[in-house]
């Protein structure tokens, strides 16, 4: 049975990353940067959880049908997303009776 | 010839350890994906909502302690860190070291619900709690509904968290006594990676949790 064993160095290198990240989301809240302000801190979090689920949860060690597995569920949380918010989105902009 | 391997821990419908695992981690995997299907539900009401009461949905936000949330998030982050130290630990037989890392993993659950619970208590004194008693100050009357509709939201989503946060402390004491037990060897330590995979994803809701609910309109502040 082949597994991975991370070194110490790495978890903490992701670890520190994480921690850093958190204080640059928090910090850059406070600066009024107009509609990137949501753009910011949603590319923050995608980051860290990125971090995450690579190195804590060890998915770049993980088997191809474990990565098509998650890949398929963000792509339902995608459609989920992006499908109804461009629905609600875009539900004004035509003199639709009814809309 | 007999290709099964003799292992303790190893089940019969499996041929070798290594399968056995697999099927755990990638079970593990698919009711992530369910969870993140459950929680992705709330953070699209949530983004509608946000869309449709930006300013009340900002003033709201604007009440809650970043300062307490930032420490939350680095709690949690720290969890995080021991736990995958204690999966280590796990991995390479140190029985000592996965006791130690499970208990830390522990202490920092119950700190992130301790600052938690201090953040829900403000709520109930400060009237932010949805319900005949609510008022959001600096909002006119008839916002009131919409700041209700946000609270409702941080309740919901905070609490489902929380409750995770929960079940996640009893898989923790779970672990710690079976490891204490000595159950847990470089070749069979599958519930510890497993509850690992477990932390790490109620740690990378709060991660999306603190930007959404507590930072959305610090600018405006």
């Amino acid at each position: 049975m082949h597994e991975h064993v991370d070194s110490i160095k790495s978890y903490t290198l992701v670890f520190v990353s994480l921690l850093i990240l958190t204080a640059a989301t928090t910090l850059v809240a406070t600066i009024d940067l107009g509609a990137l302000n949501v753009v910011m801190a949603l590319f923050i979090a995608v980051v860290k959880m990125l971090l995450v689920a690579l190195f804590f949860m060890h998915l770049r060690h993980s088997t191809i049908l474990t990565k098509v597995v998650v890949g398929g569920g963000m792509l339902w949380l995608g459609i989920l997303l992006v499908f109804s918010l461009a629905d609600f989105v875009t539900r004004g902009w035509l003199p639709v009776p009814g809309k | 010839m007999d290709s099964h391997i003799e292992v303790p821990e190893l089940q019969e419908q499996f041929e070798t350890p290594a399968q056995q695992k697999e099927v755990s981690t990638l079970g593990m995997w698919i009711f992530l994906v369910t969870e993140v299907m459950f929680f992705g539900g709330l953070f699209l009401a949530y983004s509608v909502y946000r869309r449709t009461f930006a300013t009340v949905f900002g003033a709201a936000s604007n009440t809650m302690d970043v300062w307490l949330g930032a420490a939350n998030t680095a709690v949690l982050i720290c969890s995080s860190f021991t736990m995958v130290l204690a999966v280590r630990a796990a991995q390479v037989g140190s029985r000592k070291a996965l006791i130690v890392f499970l208990i830390l993993t522990i202490l920092f659950g119950g700190v992130f619900l301790g600052i938690k619970g201090i953040e829900w208590d403000t709520k109930f004194a400060e009237h932010h709690v949805p319900g005949p008693t609510f008022h959001l100050e600096d909002v006119p009357p008839g916002d009131q509904g919409p700041a209700q509709l946000f609270f409702s939201l941080y309740f919901t989503m905070t609490g489902l968290h929380a409750l995770h946060m929960v079940i996640g402390e009893g898989l923790m004491l779970f672990l710690l006594w079976h490891a204490y037990k000595g159950k847990y060897t470089p070749s069979y330590y599958t519930p510890v990676d497993i509850g690992g995979l477990y932390w790490h994803f109620v740690d990378i809701i709060w991660i999306f949790l603190f930007p959404l609910l507590y930072l959305i309109a610090r600018h405006q502040h």
